[in-house]
């Protein structure tokens, strides 16, 4: 069987996305029991290279991973040989030698994924890159959706609102709700809207206007670093809260509100929302786990449901 | 005056027989025999004999031209012999039908003095298999501050200034070098870029870089700059080339400027012609380049404008990286692509056979359109003429690869793909300087 990556929503068809949604709610009663661990990928070697910052991703890969038996080694850029300016590429030759089964990496540059799936065998799977892709969130968006709003995503609303620019999570999730369905608006300020984006799909807005049409609402952080002096795109975090931030006074009933976290209370997301039972921002780090036990197994014993191949759970 | 160089081989004697001479300079494109005596066109005809000493090449089937002429190259020597040097690039471009080829100014140290200068010229003399000459920089160091001292430069046999790389980045800079070129009688080439709107790019701005997530570097970027300079050499009356033009916006500016008179010439790459912002989805750092790929309505008004000779020649901007450069993730790759030993397969697979351009068009384009702007003879197989010429096989199929590629550095966008033609003898100032044939 070739190696199979997961860099892109677009290295996925909508079976296969669907496969890992299904997969993932399988081992929800895995995660209910009191011994949370299956024997799955006992002996398989799991490398998690984490080159940027990250809690949510890393800590839910790591435990993924250690729920499924695996043997996991992590790795951050701080203390290792990056530091003494290793390549990637000399990086990934070193840890092949340890014939690892899957390596899953963040990292700061778009293009990373593709050059350590070039010099490893192990299958690659991207846990973010610069401000290309973050398929796993998009996953674990999709596996909160389902199990909140059910099953059938066609033709939900989502108001994906932030900045869509800068942003991995949302260039992911605009390609994976549109495979399942759903009807996308991006709402953020023309400074941080990346030009051409409308060719995917997508309805742009610069204003909150027709906030009341969307079922769901996902922010996206907004980072300090868009405030420094000089890079003008924005004014202020006041007027950015003014104009894009949500409170419980601009919802009707019924709209639920996501966030790939950390969030930003005050900013984008008030603290009334925040603190709200009905938001999914816990139920999506939940689901963080419940989805990448099922990318990691379905990495490894493969996507088309009958020829799934070793053990079983 | 001087301005290209290269070793003394042995002058060439060759009967090329029965090829079809596609020569826009005298008009001809009809199978003949060319002989070549003594490095010189000696009779193109019907039915030549050869005399005793003379090789005889059987070119039936094949296509005889004028050999190509690169405005546009690093040669990365000095101060990069690791990625390319005056043999490697020579050879690499003599593969590629080139029978001349003119050096950038950005090296380590720059060209910016005549002594530097000097010294290349004397390296090419001993190590370039067809003549190259050299692009001397505008400002000291490319530093942006001081202009270079272009009457020795140009004295010396600089075929123009460059800063290329880097930008004349204010429109003081710009009007100074255009005004104090004339005294070298040369001209000033510049890389049009705006800085403040390229911070932090790595590809086209459009809807390829929206679903990549790389940042983008507008057409803006390069078509304001354009148009400054255009208008500073309208007031200055100042002779002006614009190198690797890319986008739709740049060419509409330099139509209104040679509408009005300016003196601007301007180039294209075989990558801008034939590639596009879409083909970077797949993250291959041989795919980054500056001015990035753009999209195909600006492609397809570059080849519009190639054809129409708004554009006035192809050159390749061949830019050799090692192997270690370019084997990192996209958004930390540096920008360039070598392009020497492909361009013609390239243009003729995807324009010529493609019913974009004809073929005659093409070979102008390549071939006495840089060689006006460098201030070179029209290359011609033309009786009289210096053999100046190459014969291609244009059915043969060959795959791009790291061992047949003759440049030092591999960072082909074509690395791995098959092409259709291949340029199979190359003459150059009446010598054989690369032979596929033997």
């Amino acid at each position: 069987m070739p190696k199979r990556d997961l860099i892109s929503i677009e290295d996925l068809s909508r079976a296969d996305v669907e496969l890992l949604l299904d997969t993932a709610e399988s081992f929800l009663p895995v995660l209910e029991r009191d011994i949370k661990k299956v024997p799955t990928l006992r002996g398989r070697t799991i490398i998690n290279l984490f080159w940027e910052a990250s809690t949510r991703t890393s800590s839910s890969f790591d435990l993924a991973a250690k729920r499924l038996s695996a043997d996991t080694l992590a790795l951050k850029a701080s203390g290792s040989a990056v530091e003494k300016g290793e390549t990637l590429k000399d990086t990934a030759i070193t840890l092949s030698a340890y014939s690892p089964d899957i390596i899953v990496m963040r990292h700061p540059s778009a293009g990373a994924c593709q050059t350590l799936s070039a010099n490893t065998e192990a299958s690659v799977i991207n846990a973010g890159d610069g401000k290309h892709q973050h398929p796993t969130q998009c996953l674990l968006d999709l596996f909160s959706m389902r199990q909140n709003l059910g099953r059938d995503l066609d033709g939900l609303k989502v108001f994906i609102i932030g900045d869509i620019l800068h942003s991995r999570v949302a260039r992911s999730d605009i390609m994976g709700f549109k495979m399942l369905g759903m009807d996308v608006t991006l709402v953020a300020p023309p400074t941080l809207m990346p030009r051409g984006i409308e060719e995917m799909g997508v309805t742009v807005e610069y204003d909150l206007a027709n906030l009341k049409d969307a079922d769901v609402i996902y922010l996206l952080r907004i980072q300090k670093e868009r405030l420094k002096a000089g890079a003008n795109y924005l004014p202020s975090l006041r007027e950015y809260s003014e104009l894009y931030g949500i409170s419980q006074a601009r919802l009707r009933p019924g709209q639920r509100v996501m966030h790939p976290g950390p969030i930003n209370r005050g900013v984008e997301i008030a603290s009334d929302i925040a603190d709200d039972d009905e938001n999914l921002i816990a139920h999506q780090v939940f689901s963080g786990l419940a989805v990448r036990m099922a990318i990691l197994y379905r990495t490894i014993v493969g996507y088309s449901d009958g020829s799934a191949s070793g053990e079983v759970f | 005056m001087e301005r290209t160089w290269c070793k003394r081989l042995p002058a060439a004697d060759l009967l090329i027989k029965a090829g079809r001479v596609v020569d826009p300079e005298s008009g001809v494109d009809a199978v003949r025999d060319v002989l070549v005596s003594k490095g010189k066109v000696a009779e193109v005809g019907t039915d030549l004999k050869a005399g005793k000493n003379t090789r005889v090449v059987d070119a039936a089937g094949m296509l005889v031209l004028p050999g190509f002429v690169d405005l546009h190259t690093h040669f990365r020597t000095p101060g990069r012999e690791d990625e390319e040097d005056l043999a490697t690039a020579s050879a690499a471009a003599a593969a590629g039908g080139y029978v001349a080829a003119f050096g950038m100014a950005n090296t380590d140290p720059v060209v910016d003095t005549a002594m530097i200068l000097k010294g290349l010229t004397e390296q090419a003399r001993a190590a370039a298999v067809i003549p190259v000459g050299f692009f001397a920089a505008v400002t000291r160091g490319l530093a942006g501050d001081q202009l270079t001292e272009m009457g020795e430069l140009g004295a010396a046999g600089a075929v123009g200034f460059s800063d290329d790389g880097r930008p004349l980045a204010t429109a003081a800079l710009t009007r100074r070098a255009l005004q104090y070129v004339k005294v070298s009688g040369r001209f000033v080439a510049i890389h049009a870029q705006d800085d403040s709107l390229f911070k932090g790019g790595q590809m086209h701005e459009g809807s390829a870089s929206a679903r990549l997530g790389l940042t983008g570097i507008p057409s803006l970027c390069e078509s304001l700059d354009v148009s400054r300079s255009l208008d500073i050499a309208a007031y200055e009356d100042a002779t002006l080339h614009i190198c690797h033009v890319s986008t739709a916006a740049s060419l509409a500016a330099i139509a209104r400027a040679k509408e009005a008179g300016v003196k601007v010439t301007c180039e294209v790459t075989p990558h801008h012609l034939t590639l596009t912002d879409e083909a970077v989805a797949a993250l291959d750092p041989n795919l980054k380049m500056n001015p990035p790929l753009r999209a195909e309505s600006d492609r397809e008004a570059l080849v519009t404008a190639l054809a129409g000779g708004l554009i006035d020649c192809v050159a390749t901007d061949h830019a050799p990286h090692v192997a270690e450069e370019k084997d990192v993730p996209f958004e930390e790759a540096p920008f360039g692509c070598i392009g020497l030993e492909t361009a013609f397969s390239v243009l003729y697979e995807r324009l010529v056979l493609g019913k974009a351009l004809d073929l005659s068009t093409l070979v102008a384009r390549m071939s006495a359109g840089p060689a006006r702007i460098a201030g070179l003879a029209a290359p011609s197989v033309s009786p009289g003429a210096v053999a100046d010429l190459c014969v291609v096989d244009p059915k043969a199929r060959w795959t791009v690869t790291v061992e047949g590629l003759r440049s030092r550095s591999f960072n082909s966008p074509w690395l791995g793909r098959e092409m259709t033609a291949k340029v199979r003898l190359t003459v150059a100032a009446g010598r054989v300087a690369c032979d596929d044939l033997a």
